[in-house]
């Protein structure tokens, strides 16, 4: 069988590029890295309305991103929306009367959960549920309200 | 009226022939795939014709189409404010859809041809027979390594296409235009996700290298034994592949990313 | 005409084969035997199927009707890997030499020893050589089969299908387009082979010269049929005008020079205007 040593250092090279850029894609380009490997814990909170929010929406503090959104449910009974979010273990200092809202990043961007520490001495641990709830601003309602403050200043 | 119909019936019978050809000799060509672990030799010269030769039109295609991507992408995105999310927009149509089609297109163009006309010239110089003759099954000792070669290459390329094209990106996004670096890629560590984006696209990149090496080694093998007979093969090895490539990433994208 | 000459020793039979292709019948009942140890020639104009008759004794085609015996097994009834346990005691020079060209001289002829055999790489060194230098080609060795002339590639073959040791070998128009040197050498090489390896050959050619001085047995096939069979001696001195045809050259004769057509006259003059 015809081979050469350049053609197998050529293969090797080959391969060996083909599966850095693999991870390269999946360490470098996917969230793979942020979350992998690393403890959570879980906390949910109730609003009125949530908005835009997805799964794997993020969930940050003081601007950080500490953990994502890993589920949202309908309550049929307080007609609420039950967000529940995964926080990162190194995090476990956050005050049980934290607020958590649904803002906007810019004006067109994703929607993300924001947390606002209180001045509680106890804190969140799993399964807590954050009491003090801000609903997501939803754009027509907020221009709707505008407009008829407008309106009624006219009059 | 009735020539039409029945030439319209004879070309129907004839498709669905080869097709069951096809069927067939991919069947062979599976059941090969058994005898030519042992013998890694065989891979690796193939590994070498199939990957190795394809490498270097496929990084130069990925750099210049992420740099398109990121030139154009930003004239887009600057005119809604949103530059901060070019890299987000390079990556994952390069992950998603441009690097495992174009790539898959690259690699029909460039190793299937070649696969469908070295089959051919050794079907067209009794080379195939002769190997037959000699108690080898040409299916294991020819077909085979080449079916795996491609299988393996495929998505290796296709990696290797995105992953320079979002450099590409990101040196015009970033080195040219003067998008952030630090949003370019943290918007798209942020948005594209590993199981959903990375593992999709590299299932594609295997669909796509399993057909498109298929159709060219069958083409070859299924060749008319003559220079004519090749170079028609050749032919309908890039025009086949590239709609088969092009109508199974509308159908693997309705599947993978329809319910989000 | 009796078609069993060497019932007891013959090492091939075909009995009774029809085959066609598409419309065609490219072989009509006939009944072929090829003695061991012998030179059998099988002769006849182009297009009469020799070629297709090689590859269904190796069992590559099959016949619509009717057997062939190899070895006293039916080449058409045996399962796959008994089939090419057979092949590999028969060893087939192609037309073009069918060397794989991307391999070295010295790796096509070592090609059936690595596919078949577990020989360490200095025994295999030794057997490709001595056959190299049985074709007198082991200073080609290092060279690749688009650096050889036609005859030097037929002799390459050659080497490659004897390394295996066959009982038999099937020569597909082996002296076709080459120059009256290799021609000289390849008549040469076939006869002495066949002697000193015992083998059994069966050449299947339309050069007339050629064949007739290294054959036994000749079958002279035309339309599907056997129109004659000999020793050369018999088939030269045959009393059919067509075999005297085939034999000779002639350009006219019961095979005539003008393919069917009307007559000339009527083809030149538009009919109903003759003068």
């Amino acid at each position: 069988m015809q081979h050469t040593s350049t053609q197998d250092t050529l293969v090797g090279l080959f391969v060996a590029a083909g599966v850095a850029s693999l991870f390269f894609l999946s360490l470098q380009v996917s969230n793979l890295s942020s979350f992998y490997d690393k403890e959570t814990y879980t906390i949910t909170a109730r609003f009125e309305n949530s908005g835009g929010l997805k799964v794997k929406s993020p969930v940050s503090a003081a601007g950080v991103k500490i953990g994502q959104v890993s589920a949202i449910d309908f309550d049929p009974k307080s007609y609420q929306s039950v967000v529940t979010m995964k926080i990162q273990a190194p995090y476990n200092t956050l005050p049980d009367d934290t607020t958590a809202s649904i803002f906007t990043a810019g004006l067109l961007g994703e929607q993300y959960v924001n947390l606002e520490p209180g001045g509680s001495e106890t804190f969140l641990h799993d399964n807590s549920k954050i009491d003090i709830t801000q609903s997501a601003i939803i754009l027509e309602k907020a221009i709707g309200q505008f407009l008829f403050k407008a309106a009624e200043e006219k009059k | 009226m009735i020539q039409f119909l029945q030439g319209l019936g004879k070309s129907t019978r004839t498709s669905f022939t080869k097709l069951g050809r096809a069927t067939f000799f991919l069947l062979r060509t599976l059941s090969g795939l058994f005898s030519v672990l042992p013998r890694p030799r065989l891979l690796l010269n193939q590994l070498y014709f199939v990957g190795v030769l394809s490498f270097l039109i496929i990084t130069i295609s990925g750099l210049f189409v992420g740099m398109v991507l990121g030139l154009q992408g930003y004239y887009i995105l600057s005119d809604f404010g949103a530059e901060a999310s070019l890299g987000l927009m390079v990556a994952s149509s390069l992950v998603r859809e441009l690097g495992p089609v174009v790539s898959a297109l690259l690699f029909a163009g460039r190793a299937g041809s070649a696969l469908t006309a070295e089959i051919g010239l050794m079907k067209a110089t009794e080379q195939l027979s002769g190997i037959e003759m000699m108690a080898v099954d040409p299916i294991k000792r020819i077909i085979s390594p080449r079916f795996l070669a491609g299988l393996l290459s495929m998505p290796l390329l296709a990696a290797l296409f995105s992953a320079v094209g979002i450099i590409g990106g990101q040196l015009v996004g970033s080195g040219l235009l003067g998008v952030d670096e630090g949003a370019y890629w943290s918007q798209m560590q942020a948005k594209l996700d590993f199981q959903d984006d990375i593992i999709n696209g590299i299932i594609k990149s295997i669909v796509f290298g399993f057909v498109a090496t298929w159709i060219a080694l069958f083409e070859g093998y299924d060749a008319m034994p003559t220079s004519e007979g090749v170079s028609r093969a050749t032919t309908r090895t890039v025009v086949n592949s590239a709609f088969s490539i092009l109508g199974l990433d509308f159908i693997l994208t309705a599947l993978m990313f329809g319910d989000d | 005409m009796d078609n069993s000459v060497y019932p007891q020793n013959s090492l091939v039979s075909v009995r009774n084969l029809t085959f066609s292709r598409g419309d065609k019948k490219i072989f009509d009942d006939i009944s072929l035997d090829f003695e061991r140890g012998k030179i059998t020639a099988i002769m006849g104009p182009s297009g009469t199927g020799k070629t297709t008759l090689l590859k269904l004794i190796g069992g590559q085609l099959f016949p619509e009707q009717g057997a062939i015996t190899v070895d006293g097994e039916n080449v058409h009834q045996l399962p796959r890997s008994q089939l090419y346990n057979l092949r590999k005691r028969i060893g087939m020079l192609f037309q073009s030499g069918a060397l794989l060209t991307d391999m070295s001289v010295y790796d096509n002829v070592a090609f059936p020893l690595r596919e078949h055999t577990h020989l360490s790489e200095s025994m295999i060194h030794t057997l490709v050589l001595m056959r190299l230098q049985s074709v007198g080609l082991r200073g080609a060795r290092h060279l690749m089969p688009s650096q050889l002339s036609g005859g030097m590639a037929r002799r390459v073959a050659l080497a490659r299908a004897i390394v295996l040791d066959p009982m038999m070998i099937l020569y597909d128009e082996p002296f076709t387009g080459q120059d009256p040197i290799s021609m000289g050498v390849l008549v040469h090489l076939i006869k002495a082979l066949n002697n000193t390896l015992k083998l059994t050959s069966i050449i299947v050619s339309h050069d007339v010269h050629e064949t007739s001085a290294i054959a036994d047995y000749i079958y002279v096939i035309s339309d599907g049929k056997v129109v004659g069979q000999g020793s050369p001696k018999e088939i030269q001195n045959s009393a059919s005008p067509w075999i005297q045809q085939f034999m000779t050259g002639a350009a006219d004769g019961p095979v005539h020079f003008h393919y069917p057509a009307k007559a000339y006259i009527d083809d030149l003059l538009p009919s109903g205007k003759r003068y």
